[in-house]
């Protein structure tokens, strides 16, 4: 675990407890993001990791070693710090501002100035500008210089404390991509403030949402999107973006059920109708003995056969629409509804069936979002609805929250 | 005109030199105290209005009875002279650190104590650089008034260019006195003048 913090409490002079027992394990490579409204200890709780605050109990962890014992200065010096207000040194160059934290550690020249010409071009700037003042750069050129500034050193966790939040909107998107790119590329761990829901659902591996203090809610944003843990932050990520939110996140895989009723080609008609009797439904997927997808038979098809010992393999229907278990649903729902077709079914990578989706499944998701919370009180209105709320309800108790 | 220079011109030199000297003095020492006060009352803000009321309190003691007030504890001579006109050399140098360090952006200073330098680091790599001009321009000030004002110290028998006129007034010697004064405020310009380029050279370029 990179980043460790446990019982983490912040309680000011005059009784206000700022921080109330905030834990969180960070692992290298995640992209950690704080949300909450002003007040809600979010920025107080990042500022302890680098000792810019002190807890008032509770320790902080890097690498297993407990941040208290250590050198402050030194801390500091390990950890890359963006603020709001860039914070960049108006009376030196970029070049001098990049290489403020190498400095310090006492780098050779030549390897300063290597670094500050490798850092521009990871900020995606012309070199000419390592010269420059930052008065003379545009406001996302300047935290483009804050954002590299902070890796410099090759610093493992960056800080980010609403770096983006003075920015117009199209140059936030920019920088927004930087530092995405910058902790996929480079495996760096961020831990970002932020009160933008957009910017957090967006950059976040996990989000965690504060208020007063207190956690409410750790997740990734799916989860927080499919199951915000209570009113507060469903209110925090708004019903305008839930609604949007559940059929553009959401990937096949995670509204299809699991099972679906399958039968190998060298059964029998008998066999068929048996297992669709069971299972009480009229479509059976056809698989082979590795579980490849080779078609489907249908009630109807069935009807027209006399000989009970048929195999399965001469009445199978071999055109078989089916999608990507790793596809998006709104890529997907338009095919489904113009395929005309009941039930679709889902495969890997390999074409082994892993599911099915059908119609209900879709207009579910559609309702659950007008309406903001899964539709779990409502009576299932055919086995086929049952199964699916019994998939949903069990996929909200493997998140934890 | 000439026949002054001729009369008066290695006097006017030494003269001119003494002045030189204890306003240099004077101002040299209000640098040494007042910069570094002025910094400390920004880490004390409670402190600051006291301190700045009481250089402000200082000021308005009438430039004779300070440097009478010096004698009995210094005596005569330039000693008193320059502890005299430091007195009243503190209070622009003083304001113009503590206003300049308070306007040193937070962000500057939460950015470069957050990027691990120390106190001594911020202060010096950061903040005093910041700072520079306004410091700069307060100490300029200064020197203007302590050049001035070093003419009375004549008074107390430090010598200086307010010899001349002081020795005019008691003689009603108009040229005297104006060879006196002149030179005086030809000083004050001149030291204006190099102290305000010295100001623009520490004024980092994005901010003149």
């Amino acid at each position: 675990m990179l980043l460790s913090m446990e019982h983490l409490n912040k309680e000011y002079p005059n009784g206000k407890l700022a921080v109330d027992d905030f834990n969180l394990q960070v692992d290298r490579g995640e992209f950690i993001c704080f949300i909450g409204t002003s007040g809600s200890g979010k920025t107080t709780t990042m500022r302890m990791i680098n000792r810019m605050l002190n807890q008032t109990s509770g320790t902080i962890k890097i690498n297993g070693k407990d941040i208290s014992k250590m050198d402050p200065v030194k801390l500091r010096r390990s950890i890359g710090y963006v603020i709001q207000n860039v914070g960049l040194m108006p009376h030196m160059t970029i070049q001098e501002n990049i290489e403020i934290v190498p400095k310090l550690l006492g780098w050779s020249k030549e390897k300063r100035a290597k670094q500050a010409v490798k850092m521009i071009d990871l900020a995606q700037l012309p070199q000419e500008m390592l010269n420059r003042y930052p008065g003379e750069l545009s406001g996302g050129q300047q935290q483009r210089i804050g954002v590299v500034r902070a890796l410099a050193a090759d610093q493992d966790i960056i800080l980010m404390d609403e770096p983006f939040g003075a920015l117009d909107p199209i140059t936030r998107e920019s920088l927004q991509e930087l530092v995405k790119r910058l902790q996929e590329d480079l495996g760096k761990t961020f831990i970002f403030v932020t009160h933008d829901m957009d910017e957090a659902l967006h950059l976040a591996t996990r989000v965690v949402i504060m208020s007063h203090g207190k956690q409410v809610q750790v997740d990734t944003p799916n989860n927080i999107l499919r199951h915000p843990a209570n009113e507060f932050v469903t209110n925090l990520i708004g019903e305008e973006r839930l609604i949007r939110a559940q059929p553009n996140i959401l990937s096949v895989s995670q509204i299809m059920l699991k099972n679906p009723v399958a039968i190998t080609p060298d059964k029998t008609l008998d066999d068929a109708i048996d297992l669709m009797h069971s299972r009480r439904v009229d479509t059976l997927l056809v698989t082979n003995a590795e579980g490849v997808l080779e078609g489907y038979v249908d009630l109807d098809d069935i009807n027209r056969i006399t000989d009970a010992t048929t195999p399965v393999s001469r009445f199978t229907n071999r055109e078989v629409f089916y999608v990507q278990a790793s596809s998006l649903i709104s890529d997907t729902v338009d095919r489904i509804l113009k395929q005309g077709v009941k039930n679709v079914p889902v495969v890997d990578a390999k074409k082994h069936l892993v599911g099915i989706v059908t119609r209900t499944a879709l207009v579910d998701i559609v309702y659950d979002a007008l309406r903001g919370a899964p539709a779990t009180d409502e009576e299932p209105a055919s086995p086929i609805n049952a199964d699916i709320h019994a998939a949903a309800t069990h996929e909200g108790g493997e998140s934890s929250q | 005109m000439i026949r002054f220079l001729q009369t008066y011109g290695m006097q006017l030199i030494s003269k001119t030199g003494q002045h030189l000297y204890i306003s240099a003095a004077a101002l040299g020492l209000g640098v040494i105290v007042a910069v570094p006060l002025g910094i400390l009352l920004t880490r004390m803000k409670h402190g600051a209005n006291a301190v700045i009321t009481l250089a402000g309190v200082l000021q308005t003691i009438p430039a004779m009875a300070l440097l009478a007030m010096m004698i009995p504890i210094f005596g005569i001579g330039s000693t008193p002279a320059i502890v005299a006109l430091f007195i009243y050399s503190l209070l622009p140098i003083l304001r113009n650190t503590y206003l300049g360090m308070e306007g040193v952006s937070p962000a500057v200073r939460d950015a470069a104590k957050g990027m691990g330098m120390t106190w001594w680091q911020s202060m010096v790599r950061a903040e005093i650089p910041l700072a520079a001009p306004v410091i700069m321009s307060g100490i300029r000030l200064s020197a203007t008034y302590v050049i001035a004002w070093a003419t009375l110290a004549s008074y107390i028998g430090a010598g200086g260019l307010g010899d001349f006129i002081f020795n005019g007034l008691n003689l009603y010697r108009s040229d005297l006195i104006l060879g006196g004064s002149i030179p005086v405020i030809i000083l004050a310009l001149v030291v204006d003048y190099l102290l305000g380029r010295l100001e623009a050279t520490v004024t980092p370029r994005e901010l003149r």
